[in-house]
């Protein structure tokens, strides 16, 4: 326990700790979907101080992992389009498409920028009218209203140079085809904070009780993990399947209504291609037909070879929590953060660089950094 | 970058008609123009949790603090300045 004084509450975090073991009776697999929380678990030590019968596997939840190699070579594409600026978060560039990162884009002179929002992005169409600027809009539930909302504002303005590339993506369709793969061993789920602080609480009962499974919506920091870790071992240990919410003072059940308009104004739902898992039936967003002028595959008539994935990346087994990083044999030796050969390894929020930043040692495989 | 980040309003800096509501928001000094459309309850004063430059959510004040500090002991809030943001 080498870390717990420097908690936020460590005594809280003790308490939470002591429970778990106190209450903790069989083997129980539990799967964290967002990546902020796995970065926070294995960056914080907290999966040393759980009791050993308790497996975290680590869920989907990170858009840099799931983007699929397809959608990276449709950025890279527009990105070497004469007059366009491609503006992406900047976790996107270092994601290896089926020829080139963006990174290595715009290294052979691609005009590749990395902003902290999209509404930055339309400023930047707004002061370049000659430029066709594209946003690349990735991301879950959480970051979808700010990207229509980058649509709608553009839109409203008038500035028709601004288009997005959307590879939007949804948690509860993933976490329903997980829970569909026979071979998947997961018996209650830790639901993103931040996802339901937009979309409620509302998907999940029905996933909860067609699968029997307990879901907790649990937030990011030490305390609150380990406090959703303990409500989700609580009701397996009395046999329930309930959605409970650990994170209330972020999440109200029917979420945020405004966020979920935007979002309902500007994108339908469609089927999408997971890095890693396969297609997923309507578990992403596409810009739909009313701001069709704003969207970047219709604009710039995308037409991109469906690519092929890296088979060497066993990023879909961990993804579904069938594996854990350092199973895969490429961990820290072929795959490392300098050079990737899958996306888990590129973004701090993805497993295996969290699992090779914080809990390895170069060394185990007689490599180094 | 699923990062929700809490920072206080400082300013209401432009109201042109429901969508174009922007403020100031400080993060522990770190000032940004943020978009206030999907929290229209949200006042000069109160803290809101923000997220690629949208805020998502009015949360508590005491809370916002301690999350605050976390984030920066953790050293996750640099993603607020990224290096084309600077010179839009
Ligand atoms: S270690 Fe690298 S190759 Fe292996 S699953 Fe992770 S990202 Fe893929």
């Amino acid at each position: 326990m080498k870390f717990l004084t420097e908690f936020r509450d460590p005594e809280l975090v003790h308490e939470y700790v002591a429970e778990l073991h106190k209450i903790t009776t069989k083997s129980w697999t539990l799967m964290e979907i967002c990546g902020g929380q796995t970065h926070s678990l294995v960056k914080n030590g907290l999966l040393d101080l759980l009791p050993e019968k308790i497996t975290m596997v680590h869920g989907p939840g990170c858009p840099v992992c799931v983007t699929s190699v397809s959608v990276i070579d449709e950025a890279v594409w527009l990105a070497e389009q004469p007059n366009v600026i491609l503006c992406s978060f900047g976790d996107m560039l270092r994601v290896p498409g089926s020829k080139k990162s963006l990174l290595e884009a715009k290294a052979i002179g691609a005009d590749v920028r990395i902003l902290y929002s999209p509404l930055e992005a339309v400023e930047i169409a707004r002061k370049n009218p000659e430029k066709e600027v594209v946003f690349f809009a990735v991301g879950f539930e959480t970051t979808a209203p700010a990207n229509a909302l980058s649509v709608m504002h553009a839109a409203q303005q008038g500035i028709l140079n601004y288009s997005i590339l959307a590879s939007h993506v949804l948690v509860p369709p993933a976490m329903e085809a997980i829970l569909s793969d026979e071979a998947n061993t997961i018996d209650a789920f830790l639901a993103a904070g931040h996802v339901c602080t937009i979309m409620g609480m509302d998907e999940y009962y029905p996933v909860a009780e067609k699968y029997q499974i307990p879901i907790v919506v649990t937030g990011f920091e030490p305390v609150d993990l380990l406090q959703g870790i303990l409500m989700a071992v609580r009701q397996l240990e009395k046999g329930q399947h309930l959605v409970e919410n650990q994170y209330a003072r972020s999440v109200q059940r029917e979420g945020n209504k405004t966020a979920q308009a935007t979002i309902q104004k500007v994108f339908a739902v469609n089927d999408r291609v997971w890095r890693g898992i396969g297609s997923i039936p309507q578990s992403g967003y596409e810009v739909n037909e009313a701001y069709r002028a704003h969207n970047a595959r219709i604009k710039f008539f995308i037409d991109i070879p469906f690519a092929e994935e890296n088979k060497e990346c066993i990023s879909g087994d961990i993804m579904k929590g069938l594996k854990k990083p350092k199973q895969c044999p490429n961990f820290g030796t072929k795959c490392k953060p300098e050079h990737p050969l899958g996306a888990p390894m590129v973004s701090s929020e993805g497993a295996c660089a969290a699992y090779y930043h914080y809990n390895f040692q170069p060394e185990e495989s007689g490599s180094h950094i | 970058m699923c990062l929700a980040i809490p920072g206080k309003i400082i300013a209401i800096t432009e109201q042109l008609d429901e969508t174009f509501r922007k403020g100031k928001v400080s993060f522990g000094g770190i000032m940004k123009e943020i978009n206030l459309f999907m929290v229209p309850e949200a006042k000069i004063g109160d803290y809101v949790l923000v997220h690629v430059g949208v805020a998502i959510n009015v949360v508590d004040e005491e809370e916002a603090k301690k999350t605050f500090n976390y984030l920066k002991q953790m050293g996750e809030v640099e993603e607020l300045e990224s290096p084309d943001s600077t010179n839009l």
